[in-house]
């Protein structure tokens, strides 16, 4: 099993980022599980999602106590809610910033994770291109797939306009698309 | 058709497969989804033949429902929380004159305080108002679950509430088989009402009846739901035939076989205890779980055939009778009773108000039913350091203000210092 915690601010997606990965991962035949932390949502307070991706049924209902994969969609949050809790030694790390690691103060974090496992992606400035709106949600969603590999980029899109049928749809892909081209050219970088 | 959807929105696609013909909520966290889906496909005309009423509270939407299926409706809404005790007299009603209503219950905790997150006090509070309860573990059930509760409600003329973990459920995006209209037409006939309210042959119910038959009016309910203990494994049988997946009964039982340690639980939590009664049997430990579907009727004889050979029965149930303890415990302890070599009973109250009931927690309270049992309730995860401090404070000082605020700003100062 795969798992997957998302965290947010009210108002970037965070729970519907979750579902999307939830649906892609079922686009591709596999069991999926996407529940949000269950708050007061209000826009702005930090909120939390959840995703877990298995071939067999899940039937696991706690939180993500461990997760394999980390996405911090506002890179903010750390400083109010401990957003690493219980990250897997070997996992993975994607942060939605247009700054760096050492900017961010997260560089030993990201080091102690195994090489190309920790990335940064400009997603909230790729929503502001693509989708007019500051919602990284879909973008980061196009980073996953580049970073871990665990679902394909093309399921994540399927999964992205089934979500916005239209237009919406179609710019958020767009923000995917760039999302993902821009960590596979780390990705390839680092295998080079 | 496999789906990757939202509790809420495969409940309201169940509904709609059902055809009801008059649907009437009042929204609630958080239940609020599945009535805004049904609404959704009332009004997209993909739910035809359905009058959707808006009203302006809870006990306004189980008084239409209880005036539509009176005159040979089938009726259904949904609610949860402080929204079922807003409409408790009317919940007794429906059950009194043998009105087979469907209600979701998106389970929620009642306040005060408030609390918006699930456990099962809401239909607790409920259990004894003559409704048969059932309980889903997973949104397939919680979809299945809705589709038997219209059959086994018309074949009793008794109403049905299905219970479903609020957000735990209820807005988990997972796979669920939405079944074909043909399949839940194959299952579920149009409603034939054993009684309707007709003005071509005028009739009345709901009379007043004295000590002369009220104590027949109740034995025929419970005689009808001591019915229901045989209906409800038929029924999933036959839901079995039509649509290739077993799927509600009384109960349920994992890997029970030869187990030493029973665990009996409802709802979504038993997802989780199974996973751990895996890692545990992996162990080598001899450990099962019952799954009970039905909590009313009670499944008295069914859950006593598969716990009379175990050495500890463990309940973990997500609700209090406060100044008792477990209910389900308590109906447990009834089971057993008269058992001649009768396993111990370890009650634990788990996840109130949506705490997380995790498999670490639940690993220590199955070591510790075998090798450290404890008497009465407990309570898992308890912060006994909170609560010991609130109690001595309360003795020490009169005034000494309101528990949950009490409580919370001890956790706010908490949070403050630096941990240990």
């Amino acid at each position: 099993m795969f798992q997957i915690r998302i965290h947010g601010r009210g108002g970037q997606g965070v729970v519907t980022g979750a579902e999307m990965l939830s649906v892609a991962a079922f686009m591709e035949g596999r069991h999926a599980q996407a529940f949000p932390s269950f708050g007061s949502e209000r826009t702005g307070a930090p909120v939390v999602a959840f995703c877990r991706i298995d071939d067999k049924e899940i039937r696991l209902r706690e939180p993500i106590q461990d997760p394999d994969c980390l996405i911090l969609q506002d890179p903010t949050l750390p400083r109010v809610v401990d957003v690493f809790s219980g990250l897997r030694p070997g996992g993975y790390l994607l942060v939605n910033t247009n700054k760096t690691f050492d900017d961010l103060h997260l560089r030993a974090l990201a080091d102690k994770l195994p090489p190309g496992h920790a990335r940064i992606v400009p997603a909230t400035e790729l929503a502001l291109k693509h989708v007019k709106r500051p919602a990284p949600n879909a973008a980061l969603l196009g980073a996953f797939a580049a970073l871990t590999g665990l679902v394909h980029f093309d399921s994540v899109k399927r999964a992205i306009l089934q979500a916005f049928p239209g237009k919406v749809g179609e710019a958020n892909s767009a923000a995917a698309q760039e999302a993902y081209d821009l960590v596979m050219v780390q990705e390839r970088a680092a295998t080079a | 058709m496999l789906k990757q959807m939202e509790g809420s929105h495969a409940v309201a696609e169940a509904i709609a497969l059902c055809r009801p013909e008059v649907i009437c909520a009042y929204p609630i966290t958080p239940q609020t989804h599945i009535v805004e889906g049904v609404g959704e496909l009332v009004k997209s005309g993909a739910l035809e033949n359905c009058e959707f009423i808006n009203v302006e509270s809870e006990f306004a939407a189980l008084s239409v429902a209880i005036g539509a299926s009176a005159a040979g409706a089938r009726a259904y809404t949904a609610t949860a929380s402080q929204g079922l005790l807003f409409m408790a007299e009317a919940v007794y009603n429906a059950a009194g004159l043998g009105l087979p209503i469907v209600m979701t219950l998106g389970n929620r905790a009642i306040g005060a305080p408030i609390n918006i997150w699930n456990d099962h006090s809401d239909a607790m509070s409920m259990r004894d108002a003559g409704w048969m309860q059932l309980f889903a573990e997973n949104n397939q059930e919680a979809v299945d679950l809705h589709i038997i509760a219209f059959r086994l409600a018309e074949e009793l003329s008794m109403p049905v509430m299905v219970c479903v973990d609020g957000f735990i459920l209820t807005h988990a995006f997972e796979r669920v088989d939405i079944p074909e209209q043909a399949q839940v037409d194959a299952f579920l006939p149009p409603y034939d009402p054993v009684q309707v309210l007709d003005p071509d042959n005028p009739a009345s119910i709901g009379a007043m009846v004295g000590p002369e038959a009220f104590t027949e009016v109740r034995f025929l309910a419970h005689y009808k739901q001591r019915q229901a203990l045989r209906l409800i494994p038929a029924l999933s049988d036959d839901f079995a035939k039509i649509f290739g997946r077993a799927s509600g009964g009384l109960l349920r039982a994992y890997r029970t076989e030869d187990a030493e340690t029973i665990v009996v639980a409802m709802g979504s939590v038993v997802g989780t205890i199974k996973d751990v009664v895996d890692e545990l049997r992996d162990e080598g430990q001899k450990i099962g779980v019952v799954t009970l579907v039905s909590y009313r009727p009670f499944p008295v004889e069914a859950l006593r055939d598969i716990l009379k050979t175990a050495k500890h029965v463990v309940v973990v149930e997500k609700s209090i009778s406060v100044g008792l303890g477990g209910p389900l415990a308590d109906n447990t302890d009834g089971v057993l009773r008269n058992l001649e070599n009768r396993p111990r009973l370890h009650s634990a109250i788990a996840g109130l108000g949506g705490r997380p009931i995790t498999r670490a927690s639940l690993k220590r309270l199955f070591h510790d039913a075998a090798h450290a049992p404890w008497e009465g309730p407990f309570f898992l995860d308890l912060n006994e350091r909170v609560v010991g401090r609130e109690i001595h404070r309360v003795r020490k000082v009169r005034r000494s203000g309101s528990t949950a605020e009490n409580i919370l700003r001890q956790l706010a100062l908490a949070s403050h210092l630096p941990q240990e």
